[in-house]
């Protein structure tokens, strides 16, 4: 399968006024055409960074991506100016996006067709007509009954989940190569939430459009996402196909995770849930070693000396950022 | 006797068009219709003046000057001899035409670097902002005084010299709005699918900044009109031959023991139009809210 994009390195710092806040701070990563790929880590280690970036959507200044190259239909994306043409040309058109928060990312004093149909008659040219027959075709794929008459509704006439599937239809509409989810569910209820997870999925295989899926639930990726990855302040810490990092995960932090979830049948007696002690590290001065270090039960004497380990390969596409040699079931 | 409770299902809540919702809130207000009909009745009187005035209000009778109201001249005649109620009702074409001029002018310049300043932000924002707030520290009245009387009188030069003076409220407003309405998700939203600066500015926060900028507006309209009087009573603005209701108020003053009439019809004529336009002002600013939208 051939690759549809790939983050090489990619740096995003904010400035503030107690220092530099280093947010992403060199990932790298690819999806594959159709693939449906996860971003994972706790909040603030740089997910949404990351993504905003590859968009070019970070606010500068605070923000400024400083080093890096996403690598997009042969292109280096990141040279293009933020506002300049060829990024609204890829935005939308080429990669779409979906935000965390459906009630506040629809425009409240537009109609919901008029929202829709805007995209189709930038990127697609297509006419008012046109746009507005192929806008109600959208919101029944997306399981919106009688969209023929809902669609001139306000977006405040809308429910949460519909709101989103509505952004779903919006980012579809134009056939991008790649949709990035941000946190699609986490506003939503858990029982809207499967719902739409199962939508999207059936959408992107359908349209055979690659997805990324960032969140910090690990249950939704189990599901529904091919490979992952795990994100720990500002880095990629493992890479891993979905079955074999549930299976055996080999960073001490990837393990933490998995341990702090609750799994079904499960019993307090037959298996605590143990958190992952301490605090993730101040962005502003990062330590030199490893970011993970102070929350580490696995540490070797090496990880206190050494920088922060790069990627390697310690399976079949399985990457992992660790000194020492964890192997644990779960 | 039966106990049985009739349960009605039948009806979902009432969905108005955007249309129609708007109208039953403006006119569910009762000041707004108000404020309306004077505006609907002042723009009739400006544009039927030839029809509705007795006499022409440029022909001076000198024999019959300063004249108490009569069934001849029904608000009397001024110090020399025209009709007032003539002169009043020509005078609504002045105010109108300098009231929606001025406000025009500054609302198409002033809302337009607002926006500008508003959504590029940074140093854009900073030199647009800088040169409005020089332009507020001198009061509008004075502004249009400078101007008025460095460029002459004539209708053209009023108007000019209220829309630099308004230009300033339009800009803060519209700056201020952009900036608040511009960090919301949808804005984001439609960057990320690819939507122009343009795009973004006009389509998407326009609307949704808007509702503030009509009381700027409709109040503006007083304001300007009011100003206008000012001016021409100050000898400023508008030529003393053309008829203005200040112009007239300054030269019934003269006369505001023995004759008051002669003030005082346009006083009137000028508070009434202001009222008019507050009132409209309140009421479209109600029925236009877009977050009213829902709640009735």
């Amino acid at each position: 399968m051939s690759e549809v994009i790939r983050v090489e390195n990619l740096k995003t710092y904010f400035k503030t006024i107690r220092g530099t806040v280093k947010a992403v701070d060199g990932i790298s990563l690819h999806i594959d055409e159709g693939e449906i790929v996860g971003l994972v880590g706790e909040s603030g280690c740089g997910k949404s960074v990351t993504m905003l970036s590859v968009m070019q959507l970070i606010n500068v200044p605070p923000g400024k991506i400083v080093a890096g190259k996403v690598i997009f239909e042969g292109k280096n994306i990141l040279e293009y100016p933020s506002r300049g043409s060829e990024m609204s040309h890829i935005r939308g058109a080429k990669i779409a996006m979906i935000f965390q928060e459906p009630m506040t990312s629809l425009n409240p004093v537009l109609t919901i067709a008029r929202q829709l149909t805007e995209t189709l008659e930038i990127h697609l040219k297509m006419n008012p007509l046109d746009a507005r027959e192929r806008a109600i075709r959208l919101l029944s794929n997306v399981e919106i009954p009688n969209a023929k008459g809902r669609i001139d509704d306000y977006p405040h006439q809308f429910s949460g989940g519909m709101r989103q599937r509505v952004m779903i239809a919006m980012a579809l509409s134009c056939n991008p190569r790649m949709v990035i989810a941000d946190e699609p569910t986490t506003a939503l209820d858990v029982t809207t939430q499967a719902q739409l997870l199962e939508l999207m999925k059936e959408q992107v295989t359908a349209h055979h459009t690659s997805l990324i899926l960032v969140t910090h639930n690990l249950g939704v990726v189990a599901r529904y996402v091919e490979r992952i990855y795990v994100m720990y302040a500002g880095r990629v810490v493992e890479a891993s196909p979905s079955s074999e990092l549930f299976a055996r995960p080999r960073h001490p932090y990837t393990i933490g995770l998995l341990n702090s979830v609750p799994r079904l049948g499960e019993t307090r007696k037959k298996r605590k849930l143990v958190p992952i002690t301490g605090m993730p590290p101040n962005l502003i001065d990062m330590p030199t070693t490893c970011a993970f270090l102070p929350r580490c039960h696995h540490h070797i004497p090496v990880c206190e000396k050494e920088p922060w380990p790069i990627l390697r390969e310690v399976g079949k596409d399985h990457f992992v950022s660790c000194y020492a040699n964890v192997l644990e079931k779960t | 006797m039966t106990t049985t409770t009739e349960i009605s299902l039948g009806k979902t809540a009432v969905q108005y068009s955007e249309g129609r919702r708007i109208l039953k809130v403006f006119f569910g207000r009762k000041l707004a219709v108000i404020g309306l009909v004077i505006i609907v009745l002042l723009i009739i009187t400006a544009i039927a003046a030839p029809w509705l005035a007795p006499y022409n209000p440029y022909t001076t009778d000198v024999a019959h000057r300063l004249q108490s109201p009569s069934t001849q001249h029904l608000l009397g005649t001024d110090s020399i001899g025209r009709d007032i109620l003539s002169r009043v009702i020509y005078g609504a074409r002045t105010s109108l035409l300098v009231g929606l001029g001025a406000v025009g002018l500054a609302t198409l310049v002033g809302q337009a670097l607002g926006l500008i300043a508003g959504y590029f932000g940074g140093l854009v924002h900073h030199i647009i902002m800088r040169l409005i707030d020089a332009l507020m520290a001198i009061p509008m009245i004075l502004i249009a005084m400078i101007l008025a009387s460095v460029l002459g009188g004539g209708i053209r030069n009023v108007i000019l010299a209220l829309a630099v003076g308004m230009v300033s409220g339009h800009c803060r407003m519209m700056c201020a709005q952009v900036l608040s309405v511009k960090q919301n998700d949808y804005i984001l939203a439609g960057r990320a699918v690819g939507m122009s600066n343009l795009r973004l500015m006009l389509s998407e926060i326009m609307p949704n900044a808007y509702s503030p900028l009509f009381i700027v507006i409709t109040i503006g309209l007083g304001a300007a009109i009011l100003a206008e009087a000012s001016l021409s009573y100050l000898g400023i603005g508008i030529p003393i031959t053309i008829p203005s209701w200040g112009g007239m108020v300054n030269d019934g003053q003269k006369y505001l023991f023995t004759n008051p009439i002669i003030a005082f019809a346009p006083g009137v004529a000028i508070m009434l139009t202001v009222f008019g336009f507050n009132m409209m002002g309140d009421g479209l600013r109600d029925a236009l809210d877009p977050r009213l939208r829902g709640v009735i």
